[in-house]
């Protein structure tokens, strides 16, 4: 099993690279849309802003390897890596997203300090395997200053107060996202990585 | 709902922990990447590595840290101590940490504020203050680890910072700190009310209380905490607990 793990010049790729390093699962952190359509498994992560993402991701002509791949095996974007795959944002002016799901991404209102940094606790609204031997109010670290906004809410699998409630994570088929860290939220977070690893062998055998 | 959160603080000297240690059960207790290790298994929320070598040589175990650190260490970590220009926040960033705190330099050259957030985003920009006292009940900040007075007025610095694109704000105070009787509340209270963006309160923790203090009364969004957990008076587990007890919400 190999997993291909998005270089786009957005940061964050060691700490995912070292997650499932500790996990034992060979992963290879690559830029190459070849390499990104022979992995058997694919991760986008992402910290930083959505224009500069944005950017990176069409400059390195990888938007279609990853709606491709977004499409044809277990995916699994992380923070940044999740906004990507909306239509737009609204951070510094409107950019135009991956547009994977239907919906925006737009700052978090007023009345909470913003960014939204630190351990949060999550509402699972749909089960799924990622969330094996996850409990239903765990916590996962948070650092970011804008949120999606679905108009499908049929994919959302768990939601997070901060102020108002934030999609925290996100299932469509084969396509998982987090707005939190699992690599960042210790054994909570590894375990989500563990069970995603484990979705992808049994997706082999 | 987001919890407050406990950070434990490292100094760093060459590559080794400064502040001695209590723990028996570590392989070798002054290797800041054990010890980091073992406050994640413990519970701790964040890592702050806080490097105080003067020398050059010294300054190049820093990277490593980083690196090493990435490797056994899965909650977020933060590196500070002689950090002065965006090359160096690249490379401590680029070898897996997650944010990268600023003190003199930051005063010294405001901009490099806001280059970083542009270049790396404010949420790995911590702005660390570090804060004295001045007799008519305002708060001055001090640079070069608190030998020298800027004429700056913490508050307003702190409110600069933030506009700047500061992430947060690590807010020492140095008349209590070393004192284990609490952190300066005033100064916590003061300085979180008057910025949108989460302050780490530090200096003066000697007893469980004083943490819950800083939050309840402080408005402090995370608590820095040093000796009482090195000399292994509280673990972690025990501190939260004893916050959760009181009413504050931690993460168990």
């Amino acid at each position: 099993m190999r997993i291909a793990i998005i270089n786009y010049n957005m940061g964050n790729l060691r700490s995912v690279e070292n997650a499932l390093k500790r996990l034992s699962v060979d992963a290879y952190i690559t830029s190459a849309p070849d390499k990104i359509m022979g992995a058997d498994a694919v991760i986008l992560p992402g910290v930083g802003a959505f224009a500069d993402g944005m950017y990176n991701i069409l400059s390195l002509g990888l938007a279609d390897a990853i709606r491709q791949a977004s499409a044809s095996k277990p995916f699994l974007g992380i923070c940044l890596g999740l906004q990507l795959l909306f239509e737009y944002s609204m951070e510094s002016g409107k950019t135009e997203g991956l547009k994977i799901f239907k919906g925006s991404v737009e700052k978090i209102p007023a009345g909470v300090k913003v960014p939204h940094v630190g351990w949060n606790s999550i509402k699972i609204t749909k089960t799924g395997p990622l969330f094996k031997g996850i409990e239903d109010g765990e916590h996962f670290y948070f650092v970011h200053s804008y949120h999606a906004v679905c108009r499908d809410i049929s994919i959302v699998a768990s939601i997070t107060h901060y102020g108002v409630d934030i999609v925290s994570s996100i299932q469509k088929g084969n396509i998982f996202a987090f707005q939190f860290h699992p690599e960042k939220s210790s054994g909570s977070g590894l375990k989500i990585l563990s069970n995603f690893c484990d979705l992808v062998m049994k997706g082999k055998k | 709902m987001i919890t407050k959160r406990i950070i434990p603080c490292l100094d760093i000297n060459k590559g080794r922990v400064v502040k001695g240690i209590g723990f028996v059960n570590l392989k070798d207790a002054g290797d800041p990447v054990e010890l980091a290790a073992f406050y994640d298994r413990e519970g701790a929320d964040e890592i702050v590595f806080l490097d105080i070598s003067a020398s050059h040589e010294g300054r190049g175990t820093v990277i490593e840290l980083a690196s090493r650190t990435a490797e056994k260490v899965f909650i977020p970590y933060t590196i500070g101590g002689g950090i002065g220009s965006i090359e160096d926040i690249r490379e401590i960033l680029r070898q897996g940490a997650d944010k990268i705190s600023i003190n003199t330099s930051a005063v010294k050259d405001p901009q490099l504020i806001s280059r970083a957030a542009k270049v790396f985003g404010s949420q790995c920009v911590v702005i660390a203050i570090d804060a004295k006292k001045r007799e008519d009940w305002s708060w001055e900040v001090y640079i070069h680890g608190g030998r020298t007075p800027t004429g700056l007025d913490a508050v307003q610095w702190a409110q600069e910072a933030e506009n700047l694109g500061a992430g947060e704000i690590l807010l020492t105070s140095m008349d209590k700190d070393g004192t284990k009787d609490g952190y300066d509340i005033a100064l916590t209270a003061e300085i979180s009310k008057k910025v949108n963006i989460p302050v780490i309160a530090s200096g003066g923790a000697g007893k469980l209380e004083h943490l819950k203090d800083a939050i309840v009364e402080g408005h402090a969004d995370a608590v820095l905490v040093a000796s009482i957990f090195h000399y292994g008076k509280y673990s972690i587990k025990e501190a939260k607990q004893y916050l959760r007890s009181q009413g504050v919400d931690v993460r168990i």
